[in-house]
């Protein structure tokens, strides 16, 4: 049966490896997470001088493991005017689409699972879905907070991407091209880490941390979810494992817009120099280490900056992020048009 | 036939189904939905085409931000169903006049559709990604259709603005720049104050 083993070579082959390598980065992500939860917490409880989650395993550890067993085991109540379908769609929705963006991240040379000519702008559409999740289920909710704060992370989601997007504009113009693994080789040079795009395109790389934290409903831009005036928004009326898929996906979304600064401005897998000791490590080891430290900013930012209120959400990123990132998106192409710099 | 065919035909089949579904479901906010699955179908046969880049265009434009807007306008209305079908049959036959002239405007239309003979160019020696081809013909050939409907939307942004924005005198507005350059000077005042005097 010649017939079968070219099928197997043509598309049986390829789709188990694509799918032994999803379920790698999955598996790896979620426990990832798991820890980034506890990290997070931990964080948050050792600036306002608490322990943080320290009584399942030792220093806390299984904490996440707990949680989540807890969060399955119970039940999930649905309310009687919801839109049972919806209802159920938008986690699972937010969860996934958070996920699918992990597919085109190159962890260390040649470690992703696609490796898409149009990588930044398949990120950039899949994190532009992520709003639908909490829409719908606000909205299917059939309850006020929730519809309210659908609203509200509808109209911020949407005024955020605009400033996310020109940066990325002013990213693919230096590197010249839009493949991850691409721009991060763009940023290898004679000067190491400030050569990384963090310097150049320094004003760039501080709105970029800003508006993730608003793209992914962070405090302090989680209105909506703001609990003193929502309860919890649009998670409301979730329990069980609906609300656990929603928080999965917040984090998931977390960790894409964190991998996704180590990428563009923190020159992903390369080394901090390019001499001896610093290239003997592998290249994940140093996009861990990136990644890490962004996170612990994003915590740092959660546990010491107050919530802001909805209209100074609205000006910050409509009159001032988004005329100061597309004045950058024309100076930069100025400069590399006329100091010769473009590739 | 390949895998990609056999694709083609699921995206299809989602695609026309799903735009049936968007006019036929009876909650506008389902409609929308459907909406959106249909223009995630056509991405994925845009990339089946080898054009990804108009594929992400498409779910970053339409999915990402028009769509989010007319579930937002959608969501808030008020619907009542029974109310939204009493005129049905009077209305029906403009409708169905309206659908007509459609029709025969796109049957007319489709027809003398033809494909420009430099459209497809022959591939050089040189492999260009589908979004550096798309920029050099948008840049050069098509320059001035480029900017011109840029300008058109810049209008009608302008337009939109003109029309909504109104400035009520009765509703009380920050000034962010003068809450920023308030200084101790201007907010407090300290007075000695003499014992058994008080202040004037």
């Amino acid at each position: 049966m010649a017939d079968w083993s070219t099928l197997w070579s043509n598309y049986g082959f390829p789709t188990a490896l694509i799918l032994g390598q999803s379920l790698l980065t999955l598996v790896a992500l979620l426990l990832f997470i798991a820890y980034l939860l506890l990290a997070d917490r931990k964080i948050w409880a050792a600036v306002q001088l608490r322990r943080g989650p320290n009584v399942v395993g030792a220093y806390g550890l299984l904490q996440s493991f707990a949680d989540f067993l807890k969060f399955v085991v119970k039940e999930p109540v649905i309310p009687a005017g919801a839109d049972k379908t919806l209802f159920l769609l938008a986690p699972l929705a937010t969860t996934v689409l958070a996920l699918a963006a992990w597919a085109v991240i190159p962890v260390a040379d040649g470690w992703v699972v696609s490796d898409l000519n149009v990588g930044i702008l398949y990120i950039f559409a899949i994190s532009s879905l992520g709003v639908y999740g909490v829409i719908i289920g606000g909205w299917a909710s059939n309850s006020k907070y929730p519809f309210l704060g659908a609203l509200r992370s509808a109209a911020q989601m949407v005024s955020y991407e605009v400033s996310i997007g020109f940066i990325l504009v002013t990213v693919i113009l230096c590197a010249g091209t839009m493949n991850l693994s691409g721009i991060v080789e763009a940023q290898r040079g004679d000067y190491g880490l400030f050569g990384w795009y963090w310097l150049a395109l320094f004003p760039m790389f501080v709105v970029f941390i800003i508006s993730a934290l608003a793209e992914t409903n962070r405090p302090p831009f989680d209105l909506p979810e703001a609990e003193s005036e929502l309860v919890a928004g649009f998670m409301v009326e979730y329990s069980s494992t609906p609300y656990l898929l929603f928080m999965l996906g917040e984090y998931v979304a977390i960790t894409v817009m964190c991998a996704l600064a180590t990428i563009l401005f923190m020159g992903g897998w390369l080394p901090p120099f390019e001499v001896a000791p610093f290239t003997w490590v592998p290249g994940i080891f140093w996009f861990v280490l990136k990644f890490c430290f962004v996170f612990f900013v994003f915590a740092m930012v959660k546990a010491i900056v107050p919530r802001y209120r909805y209209d100074q959400l609205m000006r910050l990123g409509w009159k001032i992020f988004l005329p100061t990132s597309l004045a950058m998106v024309v100076v930069v192409a100025a400069v590399l048009q006329f100091g010769g710099l473009a590739r | 036939m390949t895998i990609a065919g056999y694709f083609f035909y699921l995206f299809s089949i989602v695609l026309i189904s799903s735009g049936a579904m968007v006019i036929s479901a009876r909650n506008p906010v389902h409609s929308v939905l459907f909406l959106i699955l249909a223009f995630l179908n056509a991405a994925g046969l845009f990339v089946l085409l080898g054009a990804e880049f108009l594929a992400m265009i498409l779910i970053i434009v339409y999915v990402g931000a028009v769509a989010v807007l007319f579930l937002f306008v959608v969501m808030m209305l008020d619907i009542d169903f029974d109310q939204l079908r009493k005129g049905m049959s009077r209305y029906l036959p403009v409708g169905i006049l309206v659908g007509l002239v459609l029709l025969a405007e796109l049957i007319l239309v489709v027809g003398g559709f033809s494909v420009a003979p430099g459209a497809f160019r022959p591939v050089t020696g040189e492999q260009v990604t589908n979004t550096e081809a798309i920029g050099r013909v948008l840049y050069t050939d098509y320059l001035y259709f480029f900017q011109l409907s840029g300008l058109v939307l810049l209008v009608a942004m302008i337009g939109a603005i003109v029309l909504t924005l109104r400035h009520r005198s009765d509703s009380k507005r920050q000034n962010i720049a003068r809450q920023v350059g308030r200084k101790r000077e201007d907010a407090i005042e300290v007075v000695k104050v003499e014992t058994g005097k008080g202040i004037s």
